[in-house]
């Protein structure tokens, strides 16, 4: 069991994500950077399904009410356990009563806590993952207790560790192949798009980033067909919207551009200010 | 009725199949039909159905593109081509008071038309669903007769409530849960479109009938009232 002492700002509980429930309308959500929640849970052992907790910016304290076997992975904020700082990417222990927080960023926005068993919270169609309307919590609250699943011991005491390649946090190449509507865009605005270093917009969270500079174009909108997570949307007005893993099924601007899975979890790591290009493959 | 199709990739994972860029019935009851045949024979992570099109998201990376694209375009003209519809028709009773409809009056200016008329316009429809999207349990109708279609707000609400029943350019459709947006509120619907203890979250679903039904603020309340009780039965239509 954790406490939370302070829930920081949109902490959620993710996993792979929900899929099979596009056709209610249901968004797939999952880990952000879900190359980095899944190391965490191969580092413990865990089951590729196993929920762990996503933490933007460090932004959350928590104190662990049992002694727990957890690994942190992904954005690095100078984490501490008791006040002593603590590696990422490797496994250990934490004594009952301990508490967890986060220092001054070093690298990339999000951290996961990922825990031996993994977090036990509300399963709603087959996935714990937190979404609005569908899960109870939408993010972590102030004095939740969040429980953890069986805690069976690491068959080998290994305390596993491992060097994570920085790049994935520090690259701006974004991977992405052509979008259902990528060919009508003229040659002009296809070079526009491919050689443009873009901006993250402050306008960026569980569901879309937007980017600053515009492309300027004269698609017209499509009927409304299906999105998917990494899918890069262009406006009348000519902003990129690229969505991410809570986006909605579907959507009715035209789509250029589809992330691959590795570029959305890079992507994942970015924020405001932050520059990106995309690579086409 | 055969259409001629296009197939494209849609990432790693994923194929789109799409039909010419119309809103018809006609479409609609082709993607259904081609739909059921791929279900029947594929096992697919998710299909997503749009007015003119459906995403096929398998749960490997599709490497050859080519041979499964010959295997689907065999299967669409395989015959068991059906021409009607076999949904459910649905009557779901809408609350057209001025407390819930809050652009009613609005609409009704801009339409220089009575709130009466405008209701029995909205009401006399038989819609199609035809597929679900936006939000969990937001049905994408067809059918909305011209003479009421209404232009979005320019400044969306930030909360429009749940069940809130509105029309938005020429679609009309009920919020499943509060969220934003940008259509004009018209009513409110006491009927849950989405509820996540059901193995069918939504009650309809793509090629289902929807017609609204007029209900006065007191039975609106009383409907509400069975339904925390789950003592209300959905009316079906024939």
């Amino acid at each position: 069991m954790i406490s939370v002492l302070n829930p920081g700002i949109y902490c959620t509980i993710q996993d792979l994500g929900r899929t099979g429930f596009a056709h209610v309308g249901v968004p797939v959500s999952g880990a952000m950077d879900l190359h980095s929640a899944s190391i965490g849970n191969q580092l413990l052992n865990n089951k590729r399904t196993a929920a762990v907790l996503e933490i933007p910016f460090g932004g959350c304290k928590l104190q662990f009410e049992k002694e727990l076997t957890i690994c942190l992975t992904g954005a690095d904020f100078n984490p501490t356990v008791n006040g002593e700082l603590m590696a990422l990417n490797s496994v250990f222990k934490v004594p009952k009563g301990a508490v967890l927080s986060f220092g001054s960023q070093r690298y990339g926005v999000r951290t996961y806590l990922c825990v031996l068993g993994g977090f036990d919270t509300e399963k709603v169609f087959k996935s714990r993952s937190y979404y609005k309307g569908v899960t109870a919590g939408s993010y972590l609250q102030k004095g939740e207790v969040l429980n953890v699943g069986f805690n069976e011991p690491l068959k080998q005491q290994s305390y596993a560790k491992i060097k994570v390649d920085l790049q994935h946090f520090l690259t701006n190449e974004i991977q992405a192949s052509k979008g259902p509507e990528f060919e009508l865009l003229s040659d002009k605005e296809q070079n526009t798009l491919l050689n443009t270093l873009f901006t993250v917009s402050k306008d960026n969270n569980r569901m879309g980033y937007q980017l600053e500079e515009l492309i300027g174009n004269n698609l017209k909108p499509i009927l409304t067909s299906a999105v998917l997570p990494g899918t890069v949307q262009l406006t009348p007005s000519g902003k990129l919207i690229i969505l991410m893993r809570d986006c909605q099924v579907t959507g009715g601007y035209p789509r250029v551009l589809q992330l691959s899975e590795a570029a959305i979890s890079t992507l994942g790591q970015k924020t405001a200010g932050d520059e990106v290009r995309f690579l086409l493959k | 009725m055969l259409n001629q199709l296009t197939y494209k990739t849609f990432g790693k994972n994923a194929i789109l199949i799409e039909w010419p860029a119309i809103i018809s019935e006609e479409i609609l009851v082709d993607i259904i039909a081609y739909k059921s045949k791929i279900e029947r024979l594929l096992k697919l992570q998710d299909i997503v159905v749009g007015y003119n099109s459906i995403l096929l998201v398998y749960n490997f990376e599709i490497v050859k593109f080519q041979s499964k694209v010959a295997f689907l375009k065999e299967l669409y003209f395989q015959k068991g081509v059906t021409s009607t519809i076999p949904g459910t028709h649905w009557r779901v009773p809408v609350c057209y008071d001025p407390r819930f409809g809050v652009d009613l009056a609005f609409v009704s200016k801009h339409k220089n038309m009575s709130i009466e008329t405008l209701v029995q316009r909205h009401t006399k429809v038989v819609y199609k669903v035809f597929f679900i999207g936006f939000l969990p349990g937001f049905l994408y109708l067809g059918g909305l007769n011209p003479e009421i279609a209404m232009p979005r707000k320019k400044t969306p609400r930030l909360r429009v409530p749940k069940g809130a029943v509105a029309i938005g350019g020429n679609q009309t459709g009920v919020y499943p849960a509060e969220s934003s947006g940008g259509w004009n509120i018209i009513g409110n619907s006491p009927l849950p479109f989405f509820e996540i203890d059901k193995i069918t979250p939504c009650f309809a679903k793509t090629g289902d009938a929807i017609s609204f039904e007029s209900v006065s603020f007191d039975v609106y309340t009383s409907i509400k009232a069975q339904i925390e009780n789950k003592t209300y039965q959905l009316k079906k239509i024939k």
